[in-house]
Formats: structure tokens, C-alpha cells, sequence
């Protein structure tokens, strides 16, 4: 195992830590631009990766729908008044080509809804293809991975 | 309405249920024994889901799981996942396959062939002439609890009533046409979902049969200004209540669903609009005009059609206020790589995290958490009357297939329900 370039590692882990921060802070409108135009974010259970099945509970193959997602989400849809708590291991590289590079992490969601108690909401890990460019990572595509494969009541907001 | 009158509407036409009904222990397993067990046929999942012999997966039919296990024979086989010695779960795998045919129950390793039959017990004689059963001591007698299993069209379904109707009648002509639309040709899984509500599993089944809510509920098509004032839609109920079949048809005239995105567009006039419209696209790839298709099986399925999502939707029953709804998801097995993708981006709609159906699981937890404490109390269902019809047309201004739903339950709770719902009359 070779050991990554520490800058290359705290871009990686900056881009994560903030990630976690801006769906707990609530800033969904921000969440698109830690993506590429061209991207691929996808939220998929364990049960189907591990059997080579490739339905996900979200798939959105561009930087647009990831955008229609949040509008609807602040317009339309209708889910639990919740918090969520993203807690995020240190990322690691996978590899590299160039700018690309792939990473993976560890996840865990706490959800709180309006009862108070704080729930484990949905652990697994995400697989991730990034950009580096000019100082920043940016996520060319993120999978979530989640092993939590039953869904308390519905699966609302971005992982 | 006094009470006597209540109990007189929930055996014939019911417009009121008392909220008891959700929360009663008694209730449930009344359920589980005339519903579930009793004279119904309950899904158990695809038969392309098992595909090769010894292929498995567990299931459940209401609380009791089951395994459905295709033979080495081709044949399919039902039972109930519980050892006939001291009913630990025999198998413990989701899925899988079982290439020698034969279930062994980690305890004490008793062994079951796919059929469910007894084949095998260790230490039968005993060792050295202690110990050991009976010579009396017959395996036939011992096997796991079997459910009779038939298919249609690729839909498998189990029983344990021996005296129920073949599945084909027990879903009647119109129910069969629409299944047929669905699997015309052959299918391949693309994957589950499982969405586990804290809500009673009739809360659901009203959901899947509930037209009124769609619009008004549901606010992603208004919210992006996709009006579909100009399609045809229709319900369909089986003459009994039980199941019933939603469909909506594609825009009629010259606005199909390739110029949805641009009427939205216009319509909306600077407010929200889709940015990527490839998520709403539809093409049509069923020899008729119908782009929305929903049919709830009783009692524990639904099958649709939404757009190009393919899907069924199991009721897991796992206690008065804890309901599993396991989405499969499929496509055609001639699908090519750039149709499943197209597939993947419509599944947004639907499922657990779904942009037009995420609201239903919220609906049946707040449905829950507000009836808590209403023993006694009674819903309203009269929206477009207080009958039952077979057909219903335009729907969405109606309950018609929720009433359709009572009283086939209601029909086969016969006297479980009254006695243990409604006090008796003073």
C-alpha cells in the first residue's frame, strides 16, 4: 500500500468534510457545485452491488438533475422534519490518472426528527472519481454505497 | 351512525373504519390468520429472480417468512422458513443458490430438500444403540411447512389455504390483462429497494388504491408545471373489492411525452423548470397509450408501470405499526445498456427516495402516529360516493378502490373484525 500525497489527501478529505457540512447545514442549493458539470451521482443499496444489479434509489447523470433534485426537494416533495449528521472517515486514494483520481470513504447519517432522538440513518461508504484541479477536488462521480439497506420511512435529502 | 350501524357499513359497503384497526395486536393477528393465511393468494416474488435450479430467496407472506426456491426440476417451491424441530430459521441468506438442493438448519442440522421435505436427521439411530429416535420416528412427517405456489407470468404467488380458487380466478380476467401488458415479453431484476414504514400495513395498501391523494400529495408535477389535464385515466376493481388497477394514459392529440418538457416550460413562465428533462422522458414500449399503470393485488403487492420504472412493490407485515415494502425493480431482459440507464434515470420517480412517490411513506407514519389513541373513532371515505363500482372513470376524484379494499377485507375478517372493533351496542 503505497501511502498518498498528503496534499493530494487533504483536498480529498477538505472536499469530504465539507460535503457533510453544507446537507447538515441545510445548504442544498450549494450541494451541485461540489460536482462537475458532467457527473454522475448515484445513491444504490449493497444488496445490488454485491449482486451486480445497478437499480439506485437515486441516479442522476448530470449536474442538472442534481439541481432538479434539490428544487424539488425545497418545493415539492413532502418528508419528516429532520436534521442530519454526516460523519465522514478519512478518504482513501484508490488511484490516480492524471487529474482523476479515485477515492472511497466511510459514512455514517444520523438523522434527528422532531421526536429528539438521534438515529442511525443510513451507513456505507462512498466510491468516488474526483477531479483535482488548480488547488480543489471536485467530484467527477460519487456512488453511495449504503448498507442500511432498509430505508427509515423514505430517503429525502442527498447522502 | 350508532354503532350497530357501523358494524352493519363495515360488512357490506365501508365508508368509515374505526382507527382501531391500525393499532390492535388482536387485529394483526386476526390478519394474519384470515388474510394472510387465509383464503388469499400473496405474492412471493419473480420468477426471474430465481432463474436457475436451486436459485433462492426468502420472502415473507404477511409476518411469516417464507422461501421460495426453485427445484432441480424446474419446479417452484414455497415454504415456511421455520425448522420442524425447534423452528430456528432454517435459511438465513437473502438470496442465493443452493446448487446441492438441500437446506440444513445450522441448529442440530436437520435437512431439507427445495421441495421442503425432511431428508435427512443426524444421529437418527442414535450412536452404538443409545440415544436416537424412535424406530417409529417418520422424516414425512417432519418436514417444513409447505405453501401451494403458482405463477402467473413470471408473478409468483403462495398460499396456505387449501381450499382457495386457482390463482388465475383468484385475479379474474381484468387484473390478468394488465399483468399480461406488463410482462409481454421477458424480464430481467434490476435491483430492490426496501422502505421500512413505522405504519400499519392497511395504511399502504389504502395508499396504493387512493387516487384522490395523487395530485394533491404528490406536488413534483405541478411544482415543475407538468399539467396532464388532457390524459385519460381510468380505475379498474375486481367485482369482490380486493384488487384494483389505476392507469393513466399518454396526452391525446399531437402533445406526447416528448414535448412534456417544453409545455412545462411554457407554462411555467420563469418559475421552476427541470433542467435535465431526460428524467421525466417516456418511451413508449407497450402496444398501447398508457404511461402510468398501477395495480394493487390483494394483499400484499403492488405491480407498476410509471413511465419506463418497472416494479413491484411486496407488503411485509412485521407487526401492527411496522410495515417493510420491498420495491423490485425490473426492465425487459432484450434491454440494451443505454435502455437500462434510461430505466435508472426514470427509478427517480419511484421507490423510497422517489421525486413523485417518496410522500407516501410519510403519509402512512403521519396516518399512524395521528390515529394513536382513536379507538373508537372512524375515517371518512366518501370522496366520489359510497359505493363500490368496477369502473371508475376519469379517477382521481374518488375512493372508490379504498372502499373496493374494505370490503374485501372486511368480507374475509368476517367476524374477527366486528367482534373485537366495535363494542357491543348499548
Amino acid at each position: 500500500m503505497t501511502i498518498a500525497d498528503p496534499v493530494l489527501q487533504g483536498l480529498i478529505d477538505s472536499l469530504n468534510a465539507a460535503y457533510g457540512l453544507c446537507l447538515d447545514d441545510g445548504r442544498l442549493e450549494d450541494w451541485p457545485e461540489f460536482f462537475v458539470e458532467d457527473c454522475l451521482y448515484q445513491v444504490i443499496a449493497r444488496e445490488n452491488v454485491d449482486n451486480g444489479l445497478p437499480a439506485a434509489v437515486m441516479y442522476c447523470d448530470s449536474k442538472g438533475m442534481l439541481v432538479d433534485r434539490v428544487v424539488a426537494l425545497r418545493h415539492a416533495n413532502v418528508f419528516p422534519e429532520q436534521f442530519s449528521r454526516h460523519l465522514i472517515s478519512r478518504a482513501v486514494v484508490t488511484g490516480s490518472d492524471g487529474n482523476t483520481v479515485t477515492a472511497e470513504a466511510s459514512y455514517a447519517v444520523l438523522q434527528t426528527r422532531n421526536d429528539g432522538e438521534t438515529r442511525i440513518y443510513n451507513a456505507g461508504k462512498y466510491i468516488d472519481r474526483l477531479l483535482v484541479k488548480d488547488g480543489a477536488a471536485r467530484l467527477i462521480s460519487r456512488t453511495c454505497v449504503y448498507d442500511t439497506h432498509r430505508i427509515a420511512t423514505l430517503l429525502a435529502t442527498p447522502i | 351512525m350508532n354503532t350497530q350501524a357501523r358494524v352493519e357499513a363495515q360488512r357490506s359497503i365501508p365508508t368509515a373504519i374505526d382507527y382501531k384497526v391500525y393499532h390492535d395486536p388482536e387485529i394483526f393477528a386476526a390478519e394474519q390468520s384470515n388474510v394472510f393465511k387465509g383464503r388469499t393468494w400473496c405474492y412471493l416474488g419473480l420468477e426471474a429472480e430465481i432463474a436457475n435450479a436451486g436459485d433462492f430467496r426468502t420472502s415473507h407472506v404477511g409476518e411469516t417468512p417464507v422461501v421460495l426456491v426453485r427445484g432441480q426440476d424446474g419446479k417452484i417451491f414455497a415454504w415456511v422458513n421455520r425448522c420442524a424441530h425447534k423452528g430456528a430459521t432454517v435459511c438465513r441468506s437473502l438470496r442465493g443458490n443452493q446448487a446441492d438442493g438441500a437446506f440444513v438448519c445450522v441448529y442440530h442440522q436437520w435437512a431439507y430438500d427445495s421441495e421442503g421435505t425432511l431428508v435427512g436427521v443426524p444421529f437418527r439411530r442414535g450412536m452404538k444403540g443409545v440415544g436416537g429416535y424412535d424406530k417409529d420416528f417418520d422424516p414425512a412427517n417432519h418436514s417444513l411447512e409447505k405453501l401451494r405456489v403458482e405463477s402467473y407470468k413470471g408473478m409468483v404467488f403462495g398460499t396456505f389455504s387449501s381450499e382457495i380458487e386457482p390463482l388465475e380466478d383468484f385475479l379474474g380476467p381484468v387484473m390478468r390483462k394488465y399483468i399480461d401488458r406488463v410482462f409481454h415479453r421477458p424480464i430481467k431484476v434490476l435491483g430492490y429497494a426496501r422502505q421500512y414504514m413505522s405504519g400499519n400495513w392497511k395504511l399502504y395498501s389504502e395508499n396504493s388504491r387512493d387516487s384522490y391523494h395523487g395530485a394533491l400529495l404528490h406536488l413534483f408535477y405541478p411544482t415543475f408545471g407538468i399539467y396532464r389535464q388532457s390524459q385519460d385515466s381510468a380505475g379498474e376493481l375486481t367485482e369482490q373489492g380486493f384488487h384494483n388497477v389505476f392507469t393513466v394514459s399518454k396526452p391525446k392529440g399531437d402533445i406526447d411525452y416528448t414535448s412534456f418538457g417544453d409545455e412545462a416550460n411554457r407554462e411555467m413562465q420563469g418559475a421552476t423548470k427541470l433542467q435535465d428533462e431526460r428524467l421525466l422522458q417516456f418511451r413508449p414500449e407497450i402496444d398501447d397509450d398508457v404511461g402510468l399503470h398501477i395495480q394493487s393485488l390483494f394483499p400484499n403487492v403492488v405491480l407498476q408501470q410509471i413511465q419506463n420504472t418497472l416494479a413491484t412493490r411486496q407488503i411485509v407485515t412485521l407487526g401492527p405499526d411496522k410495515t417493510e415494502l420491498v420495491w423490485t425493480y425490473f426492465g425487459y431482459a432484450d434491454d440494451d445498456e443505454e435502455t437500462t440507464r434510461h430505466r435508472l434515470r426514470n427509478l427517480n420517480l419511484v421507490g423510497p427516495s422517489g421525486l413523485i412517490s417518496m410522500e407516501d411513506g410519510e403519509a402512512v407514519e403521519l396516518c399512524q402516529q395521528g390515529t394513536i389513541g382513536a379507538e373508537g373513532k372512524f375515517n371518512f371515505i366518501e370522496m366520489g360516493g359510497d359505493d363500490v363500482r368496477e369502473y371508475y372513470a376519469p379517477m382521481g376524484m374518488d375512493e372508490n378502490a379504498v372502499r373496493g379494499f374494505w370490503k374485501g377485507y372486511l368480507e374475509l375478517m368476517g367476524d374477527a373484525l366486528s367482534a373485537s372493533t366495535v363494542g357491543v351496542p348499548a
